[in-house]
């Protein structure tokens, strides 16, 4: 398998198993893009939130190890107790101090994404009940990605999807229906020539 | 929208600055941050300008080099790793059931802490190994390539705020005592005692420069390599795999592996898992 095109990066904290399992659970097999997933959690779980994930998903849901591959069509979940990095085109852990008292934090994969893969990232920020997210996804803008938030009215808990609003970086703001549909479009394959 | 151009161009600006830093610093100080993995590196000094209240890494460039105890704090800031005792506790108990026992066959044991930052692991490790009565047989050599990090270290000093947690992954870990009787709380620290310090030998070692210095029955490394580029990773596989003896086993953190090290086949899981290996040829 090839590098992946498009690179979805996803954030949220309070109520994010459930809405990340719900996007999860509409991809298709033959989603080609990269997902990575940064969810708060506490440090000393088991990798059970990987499991709950996996069960929801038809593509491969793991919690990577560092510096592993990218591949299209792989969900990529930061383990708990690290941050996820972007770096070319492999994932990347950091134990560093946490970023808005969260690691992993959706600022670190949001910005690292931005960097590596620029007008092919898309940034998702769901709920959260912090401001983790909010400037990561300016990044990802900037650098010409797209960026989209959870309707703060549908989220769980609004603060994330409200800052990301506030700082004017979101692209769309749309409800996880609709964050499903577009996802499965972003996933399609390239027609082949 | 606004425009990918201008980002673009800022960000081959920092990419210059960036690459001058480095090329600085070893000139001046020779210590090499060229290997490290760019992602958290860029992270890390754009945290070192924060502390040193520079706006560009230019200027940053200009206080490293002028200022001496500048250079300190940054190789500090670029190589601390913020750690726990008894980090993931199911590697701490199985070094305890598994580890301890293969140990206690050698007359002798020397291990080698690579990276140890300011010393949460090494304190563990002294822990496991005196309640196991394996400590006396036993000297550490705790390295790191920060002389401000290791002085940390030697203290012993850990905020009593992580207590709570450090104590927690103890228990977790398999610690068979009152975890309080390992320190003494001065002001808002745990101060280590003396005892757990006792066959610690704690000196500055740089993994990109310096060679292997001893043989060894146990090398940990935990989370060090993973701000290590593939070059510089392939260059401490093979000081470690130098610096193991017969059988000797290496633990990594638990989101590395000896896999593209160079050395995989050198190496047998002693639990695939928790990353340790164990030395076969």
């Amino acid at each position: 398998m090839t590098t992946p095109r498009t690179l979805v990066a996803i954030g949220a904290s309070l109520g994010g198993l459930r809405a990340v399992s719900m996007l999860l659970s509409a991809l298709p097999g033959d989603f080609a893009a990269a997902l990575l997933v940064a969810q708060h959690r506490r440090a000393d779980v088991d990798s059970s939130l990987v499991q709950l994930l996996a069960q929801r998903c038809v593509l491969p849901v793991l919690e990577p190890d560092d510096k592993t591959s990218l591949l299209g069509g792989h969900v990529y979940v930061a383990p708990a107790g690290y941050h996820l990095l972007v770096e070319g085109s492999t994932v990347a852990l950091s134990i560093d101090e946490p970023v808005n008292f969260a690691r992993p934090s959706i600022d670190v994969l949001f910005e690292t994404a931005a960097r590596a893969y620029r007008q092919s990232a898309v940034g998702i920020l769901l709920t959260g009940s912090s401001e983790d997210g909010a400037q990561g996804l300016g990044a990802i803008r900037r650098y010409g990605g797209r960026t989209i938030v959870q309707d703060p009215d549908e989220a769980e808990s609004p603060v994330a999807p409200r800052a990301a609003l506030r700082l004017g970086v979101a692209d769309r703001t749309l409800n996880l229906a609709e964050i499903a549909d577009l996802l499965v479009q972003l996933g399609r394959r390239p027609p082949a020539r | 929208m606004s425009t990918p151009g201008r980002e673009e161009d800022l960000e081959a600006l920092q990419s210059l600055e960036l690459e001058l830093l480095l090329t600085a610093v070893l000139r001046r100080y020779g210590y090499d941050f060229s290997h490290y993995a760019p992602a958290s590196l860029l992270r890390r000094v754009q945290r070192a300008m924060q502390e040193e209240r520079v706006r560009t890494i230019s200027a940053l460039q200009e206080r490293l080099l002028h200022d001496p105890d500048a250079l300190r704090r940054f190789v500090s800031v670029l190589s601390v790793h913020v750690t726990a005792m008894f980090r993931d506790p199911p590697f701490y108990r199985f070094l305890r059931t598994h580890v301890v026992p293969i140990l206690r066959t050698y007359p002798f044991v020397r291990i080698w802490h690579a990276g140890c930052s300011t010393g949460e692991e090494v304190y563990s490790v002294a822990i496991l190994l005196q309640e196991e009565g394996l400590y006396d047989r036993c000297r550490i050599y705790a390295t790191d390539i920060s002389d401000d990090l290791l002085a940390r270290a030697k203290k012993g000093l850990v905020p009593l705020s992580d207590m709570r947690d450090f104590t927690a992954n103890y228990l977790q870990s398999g610690g068979t005592q009152d975890f309080s009787r390992y320190y003494t709380a001065y002001f808002n620290h745990a101060v280590f005692h003396e005892s757990l310090r006792r066959n610690v030998v704690f000196s500055q070692h740089n993994l990109a420069i310096d060679r292997s210095f001893n043989e060894f029955q146990l090398i940990l490394c935990r989370n060090v390599m993973i701000y290590f580029d593939q070059e510089l990773r392939r260059r401490v596989h093979g000081l470690f795999y130098e610096s193991l003896s017969r059988f000797g086993m290496l633990a990594l953190g638990i989101r590395e592996s000896v896999q593209f090290s160079g050395y995989d086949d050198r190496y047998a899981a002693v639990d695939a898992d928790l990353r340790i290996y164990r030395r076969i040829k």
